[in-house]
């Protein structure tokens, strides 16, 4: 279940499918309390999928951090995707389209990256995987 | 263990998404249909999917697979009702959903499919003849 770790942080385990749907949702209820259009949010929440069932395929699941940040007058959304997984050998690689291991099509990585405004990733072999991402509400 | 339900619809089975599905769920979606095409051995399969949020990389994966198997035993698969936002994110994704046809709702979606078969019409009364 979502936890709030300060007054504008929520974190959420994932581990199981079910999670992934739980997490999807409540993203898309911050979403819509910054006002973000439908487009946007079906951008975002696409994205925040791939991300999530990445973390539970590759490293047996993770944790996602959320939070609502602003840029100026702009809002948007900031997700934070933390696992203790295996970790990326190549993430140049693992940023093609259609490069998979085998577990999936090859397009989660690079297909969220073209849905979200920022996203940046940090891998070390045996240690895990960090992916943080924003959404500006117009962006 | 919850299902999603498949509707036969004269030589059509029609399933309607009415939740959002968590993995499991969609894979289970994925063999029953295809079990279900067998035993009846309908020539279309509409997917309404009006009611979905997103459209995923596993989910199109798992369209993708039943309009494959469909097509293995004879029948085609039309997927309908997507809403703008999702067909907009699905083309950003990457993902082209080929060798799926698609239609707006499902009254177009079932013309389509019996468009596809003119020859068929009445057969199901001629057998004998």
């Amino acid at each position: 279940m979502w936890t709030t770790t300060n007054q504008n942080k929520e974190q959420l385990s994932i581990l199981h499918d079910r999670d992934v749907i739980i997490c999807r949702n409540r993203i898309k209820e911050v979403a819509v309390k910054i006002g973000m259009g439908i487009v946007n949010q079906t951008k975002l929440i696409t994205a925040v999928s791939e991300l999530a069932r990445n973390m539970l395929i590759y490293a047996g699941g993770g944790n996602v951090i959320v939070e609502v940040v602003a840029r100026g007058r702009e809002q948007g959304v900031k997700i934070v995707f933390e696992d203790k997984g295996p970790g990326i050998q190549d993430i140049a690689k693992a940023m093609q389209d259609g490069f998979t291991t085998g577990k999936s099509m090859g397009m989660g990585l690079p297909g969220a990256k073209r849905l979200v405004s920022e996203f940046n990733i940090e891998s070390t072999v045996g240690k895990g995987t960090t992916i943080k991402i924003v959404k500006w509400k117009n962006g | 263990m919850e299902r999603i339900p498949i509707l036969k619809m004269g030589k059509f089975l029609l399933v309607t998404i009415q939740v959002d599905l968590y993995d499991r769920l969609a894979l289970t979606l994925e063999e029953d249909l295809i079990q279900m095409v067998h035993k009846t051995g309908a020539r279309g399969v509409l997917i309404d999917i009006s009611a979905l949020s997103i459209v995923d990389s596993f989910m199109g994966k798992i369209i993708g697979n039943i309009a494959a198997m469909s097509s293995i035993l004879d029948a085609e698969t039309v997927v309908v009702g997507m809403q703008p936002a999702v067909a907009i994110t699905l083309i950003e994704l990457g993902l082209p959903l080929s060798g799926v046809h698609t239609a707006l709702n499902v009254e177009r979606g079932m013309a389509l499919l019996a468009a596809r078969m003119p020859e068929e019409t009445d057969s199901e009364d001629v057998d004998d003849d």
